[in-house]
This record gives C-alpha cells, sequence and structure tokens, in this order.
C-alpha cells in the first residue's frame, strides 16, 4: 500500500518578474482569493517558502489562519541564494511576518538582524 | 571579433565548442571536423552532461547556470549583458567572482579575458549545506 506523503495545488502566481506596481496589486489579491480557501482548508502546521511573490498570499493567508485563532501555524521563509546584499520585494514583505527568516549570506544577516544565517543551504 | 571561430579557439587551445542558444536570433552553424566540432543547440531538458564533459563554461550571470557548474567543479566565466545592469542576479555572479570562484566580464572583453584566463587561479566551490537547515528544522518542530 502505497501512502501519498502529499498532495498538490495549485494557485495564480501574484506577479510576474517585472511587473508593474498598480497591477501586480490586483494579480496579488486575486491569488489571494485562491490562498485564503486553500490554506484554510489544508490548515497546515508550517507554511515553508522560498521566496517568489507568489508566496506572500499563502503566508497572509497562514497569518489569518492564525490570527483567527484557528491554528498555531508557522511561517518560515528561507531568501533566495541569489539575494546577497539586498532582500527581495517578497523578503522585504515577510522580514517582519515570519516566525523564522533565513538569509544565506552573512552580508544581508548584518543588513537585517533577526535574520538567521546558516550558510549557503543550496 | 567571433569567438564562435574555430581559428579563434583553436588558438586558445580548444578543439569543440558547445552552444545553448536558447531563443537568441544568432544561430551558428555546426561544425564537424578532425581538429574542431561546433555543436549547436537552443534547449535540452538538462545540459548537466555538457557540463560535465566540459574543460570550460562561459555563461550569463544565472544564479542555476552559475551554480550548476560550480557544483559540477567546472572553471567558469560569466558574461554580463551590459543592457541588463539592474537584473539583481548580478549580485551572485558578483559575490562569487569576489571568492575568487568564477571569471567575470562583458561581452567586450571576453576575448581577452579567454586569453589571459588561468585555471589555476579559481577556487574550488564548496557545496551548501541542506541538512543544516533540516536540523534546525526538526529541532524547531520537535522532531529530535
Amino acid at each position: 500500500m502505497v501512502r501519498n506523503w502529499y498532495t498538490v495545488h495549485w494557485i495564480p502566481r501574484s506577479r510576474e518578474v517585472g511587473q508593474s506596481w498598480t497591477s501586480s496589486v490586483v494579480s496579488t489579491i486575486y491569488s489571494l482569493l485562491y490562498s485564503v480557501p486553500l490554506v484554510f482548508q489544508l490548515k497546515p502546521g508550517v507554511v515553508l517558502c522560498n521566496g517568489p511573490g507568489t508566496c506572500v498570499p499563502l503566508c497572509i493567508s497562514a497569518l489569518m489562519l492564525r490570527i483567527l485563532g484557528m491554528k498555531k501555524v508557522l511561517i518560515i521563509y528561507i531568501e533566495s541564494i541569489c539575494r546577497v546584499e539586498t532582500l527581495s520585494l517578497s523578503g522585504k514583505i515577510l522580514y517582519n511576518l515570519s516566525d523564522y527568516f533565513f538569509v544565506q549570506w552573512s552580508a544581508l544577516q548584518k543588513k537585517y538582524p533577526k535574520a538567521i544565517y546558516l550558510g549557503r543551504l543550496v | 571579433m567571433n569567438i564562435c571561430d574555430p581559428e579563434i579557439l583553436q588558438d586558445l587551445g580548444y578543439r569543440k565548442l558547445i552552444l545553448q542558444i536558447g531563443r537568441g536570433s544568432v544561430e551558428p552553424k555546426p561544425l564537424l571536423g578532425s581538429d574542431f566540432t561546433r555543436e549547436v543547440y537552443r534547449f535540452k531538458d538538462s545540459i548537466a552532461g555538457d557540463i560535465q564533459n566540459s574543460t570550460l563554461v562561459i555563461s550569463h550571470a544565472g544564479a542555476g547556470s552559475c551554480l550548476e557548474t560550480l557544483e559540477a567543479g567546472k572553471p567558469l566565466i560569466v558574461v554580463i549583458n551590459e543592457k541588463l545592469m539592474n537584473n539583481h542576479q548580478l549580485e551572485l555572479a558578483k559575490q562569487l567572482h569576489l571568492e575568487g570562484h568564477l571569471v567575470y566580464c562583458t561581452c567586450s572583453t571576453l576575448y581577452e579575458t579567454l586569453q589571459k584566463l588561468d585555471f589555476r587561479s579559481l577556487k574550488p566551490f564548496p557545496p551548501g549545506h541542506p541538512e543544516k537547515f533540516s536540523a534546525f528544522l526538526d529541532k524547531v518542530l520537535g522532531f529530535q
């Protein structure tokens, strides 16, 4: 008998690379309309994400779940290895919203003291 | 100065050139000779084999390309596209260059870079440590 270790779900992308601000807000809200029901259905114990903008609506949904007292969700964010000196936009948004925030270069950890630096993970 | 020219590359000591051209508009012709071979393709599911069989990799500053090449232990020249200066991916290539793992140039300085290239000046690239993250996660989630 094979156990299912995972399920796969699809949500619309929050933002394309280089997409304009105003349309990004619209597409992020659209993505949120999918993320909220999904996260409320799955009730995850941990949300683990690695950087793309699409993780932001999922994390916001997880925060809502927590604030409403429905589940104690842990939000863990790992910044991309490409980010050596500056945080990505997702990183900047989630730096204060996540429970554990990882960076992969020491210069970033100096700039963002709440971040955890364990060296390069990749 | 066309870097794909067999004469130029042979002068530098190379006998084979493999070009992955993506959606590029320039499409050099493949060549098959006893002294020199040039292969050209647009996409492959994986270029790991080509990287593994190479002596030198010349790439753009994409993180995937850099990391895949360095993890395979191959010398790497990263060519920066001067028209895309605000691309954040440059941060990684710059840092890896500062640490001595790769060489960094522009299209116009590529030939000179190839001439002056000293493989021994490049430092080996240590692997990343995903196990440190999993150990952390195990601790935080109480799975010890």
